[in-house]
């Protein structure tokens, strides 16, 4: 673990890893895939020195297999990978949003359908955001759009994990992954809240037995857990929306963008702004629950506003503006595909021909 | 008075679900017997498979996870690594150790993992409808091989200890079945060494039982038995392997 309260120069894939290490992350099962290797890389190097297990995996089913043994043990664990990877954790994801349990899973997005390529891309925001494997399940979705919020969003996703028992994913991409940055590491004290379950697996002294588990064979059991998994997910979508705004007061303009093309965004927003321009930029963190209400407030708002998704995708994220947004004002969609990404004057057309 | 049979504290009282004749119902029962007499179970922690055994914790009185279809040892890896102190051990299948999971089993006993592994052999998938396991023998008939196994197509049945044999991250490996009292009772002493071993951390120890399902072999609970004997121990030899 690095010091506290120091600037450190590191990759996004690094700061996700040290900012875990720092939340108190205590297992890391992994398996390599670019463009996500320096994360089980610095994994590897770094975990042990903290108290935490490091398991380099047979194959991705092993790896968020072994997080589900572990987090039934009580111990904050994860695993990362990136797209072919992802796809392949999502029963274990199912079982763990099944089972209740808390785990971290990133995803270093990469071009797809198929082996696709190795370049960025959020192409899996569907299956982040909807579930991804079998079941009526969520698991909260976090995209950090700069290496200090890579290392920022562990300790709130191991929180919001071991808070609500589920499954919180990171969406990160190949350049937010690749990219350096100094990172302003924050603090003395371990950045996530305590973790001591009662429902944790482990010395059965003076208890009744714990069972982790997502089977419930007797008619009617299934649906009530499934009742009470539906319960939690509503006082999430209420409670726990998270976004960033910029010169959303006047803009006639809103674009809409996470991660990586977020920051592309925000840069051009403010060229353009300097320019006399009345554009904004909305930033979703939370991909699931999607925050709504700060559309909503766009959308009652007085002044007639259009938006502008931008992402490196066919507009997945598109459909959840579209949904809230419902039809009250236009909304618009640029976006390139399998490893692509939208060049600054493609973005600046599209924004000026809706101004 | 001495009391010489009682019912095991780390098994529960309720009613089984498992068919006439079935060997999961013994199993469970000698591991409960051994969990007690090492005086384990408040640090014991059994994974369960998915297959017929999948409610195993329904009848274990001690703590227990569930594994997806083939990933015990995934599950048991990591509770042994995040907790050293419990004595964790998996109860697996046919199919869910040598067919879906095979690739978590050998690496789980390449790693040499000090785990306990109770592999439960009965020929056939019996959760699902009786159809062929990798340890089906050649010719037995099953609902995915109606004209019974044949070598083309389908292979020979797996052997799994053996193959487990050559890593050396294996410390034991035995083949026992439930066929007749003797051989339960030698069935609980290989599954008390699979824990003693572990207790002693000496690593991976792996008990594969020969175990009767009547309900998919088309026999009665005896004619099973004696099938085991006279047909799948020609296969299946008894004995330490490793
Ligand atoms: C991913 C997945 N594939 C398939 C199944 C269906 N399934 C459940 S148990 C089983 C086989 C069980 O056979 P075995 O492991 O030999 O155990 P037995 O029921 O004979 O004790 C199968 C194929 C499943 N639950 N999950
Ligand atoms: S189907 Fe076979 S293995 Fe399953 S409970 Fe019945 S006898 Fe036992």
């Amino acid at each position: 673990m690095i010091n506290n309260l120091k600037r450190v120069l590191m990759t996004g894939n690094e700061a996700i890893a040290e900012g875990a290490i720092q939340a108190g992350c205590g297992f890391y099962a992994g398996y390599p895939i670019t463009p996500q290797n320096e994360l089980i890389a610095y994994m590897a190097a770094h975990l042990a020195d903290s108290g935490g297990v490091f398991i380099q995996a047979e194959s991705e089913l092993a790896a968020i297999n072994m997080v589900f043994g572990a987090s039934a043990c009580g111990v904050r664990a994860m695993t990362s990978s990136s797209s072919p990877g992802i796809s392949l954790k999502q029963e274990g994801i199912s079982y763990i949003a099944g089972a209740q349990l808390p785990a971290v899973i990133v995803n270093v997005m990469r071009g797809g359908p198929g082996l696709g390529n190795i370049w960025p891309s959020q192409a899996d925001y569907f299956q982040a955001t909807r579930g991804g494997g079998h079941g009526d399940y969520r698991s909260i979705v976090l995209a950090p759009s700069t290496v200090q919020e890579c290392y920022e969003c562990m300790p709130l996703a191991f929180s919001l994990a071991d808070q609500y028992r589920m499954p919180a994913i990171i969406l990160s991409d190949g350049m937010l992954g690749q990219m350096m940055e100094p990172v302003l590491m924050r603090s003395h004290k371990p950045l996530a809240i305590s973790h001591k379950p009662k429902w944790a697996l482990g010395n059965s002294k003076g208890r009744s037995p714990n069972v982790a588990k997502s089977f419930y064979l007797r008619e009617g059991d299934l649906e009530k857990v499934n009742l009470l998994l539906q319960k939690k997910y509503k006082t999430i979508e209420a409670k726990e929306q998270r976004y960033q705004g910029q010169y959303l007061d006047d803009a006639k303009v809103v674009l809409v963008a996470y991660g990586t093309m977020a920051r592309i965004i925000k840069s051009i927003t403010h060229k353009l702004r300097g320019q006399g321009k009345k554009v904004g930029l909305l930033r979703p963190i939370t991909l699931w629950p999607f925050p709504v209400q700060a559309f909503e407030r766009l959308a009652l708002g007085k002044m007639a506003k259009k938006f502008l998704v931008v992402e490196m995708s066919a507009g997945q994220m598109l459909e959840d503006v579209k949904l809230v947004i419902n039809g009250r004002s236009a909304v618009g969609f640029l976006g390139r595909l399998g490893g692509g990404m939208p060049s600054e004057e493609e973005i600046i057309k599209n924004i000026t021909s809706l101004l | 008075m001495k009391k010489i049979f009682s019912h095991p504290r780390s098994l529960r009282k309720v009613t089984t679900h498992y068919c006439p004749g079935c060997g999961h119902g013994i199993a469970h029962r000698l591991i409960s017997e051994v969990v007690d007499e090492l005086g384990i179970r408040e640090k014991t922690i059994g994974v369960a498979p998915v297959g017929c055994a999948v409610v195993a914790y329904d009848y274990w009185d001690f703590d227990c996870s569930e594994a997806a279809h083939g990933r015990a040892l995934a599950v048991a890896t990591a509770i042994k690594r995040v907790k050293p102190k419990t004595i964790v051990f998996t109860y697996q299948g046919d199919g869910d150790l040598a067919a879906i999971g095979t690739n978590e089993t050998i690496h789980a006993a390449n790693r040499g993992e000090n785990l306990t592994v109770i592999f439960i052999n009965n020929a056939v998938y019996g959760m699902t409808g009786g159809q062929m396991a990798p340890t089906t023998l050649v010719g037995q008939k099953t609902a995915t091989t109606p004209k019974g196994r044949e070598v083309k197509g389908q292979g020979y049945p797996l052997k799994i200890s053996e193959m487990l044999k050559v890593l050396p991250g294996v410390k034991y490996l035995e083949r026992v079945s439930l066929h007749s009292p003797q051989e339960i009772l030698k069935a609980k002493a290989a599954i008390k060494q699979a824990f003693l071993n572990q207790i002693q951390g000496k690593g991976f120890s792996l008990v594969e039982i020969i175990s009767p399902c009547p309900t998919y072999w088309g026999m009665s609970p005896r004619q099973s038995l004696n099938w085991i004997k006279e047909v799948m121990l020609k296969e299946f030899p008894l004995g330490r392997i490793k």
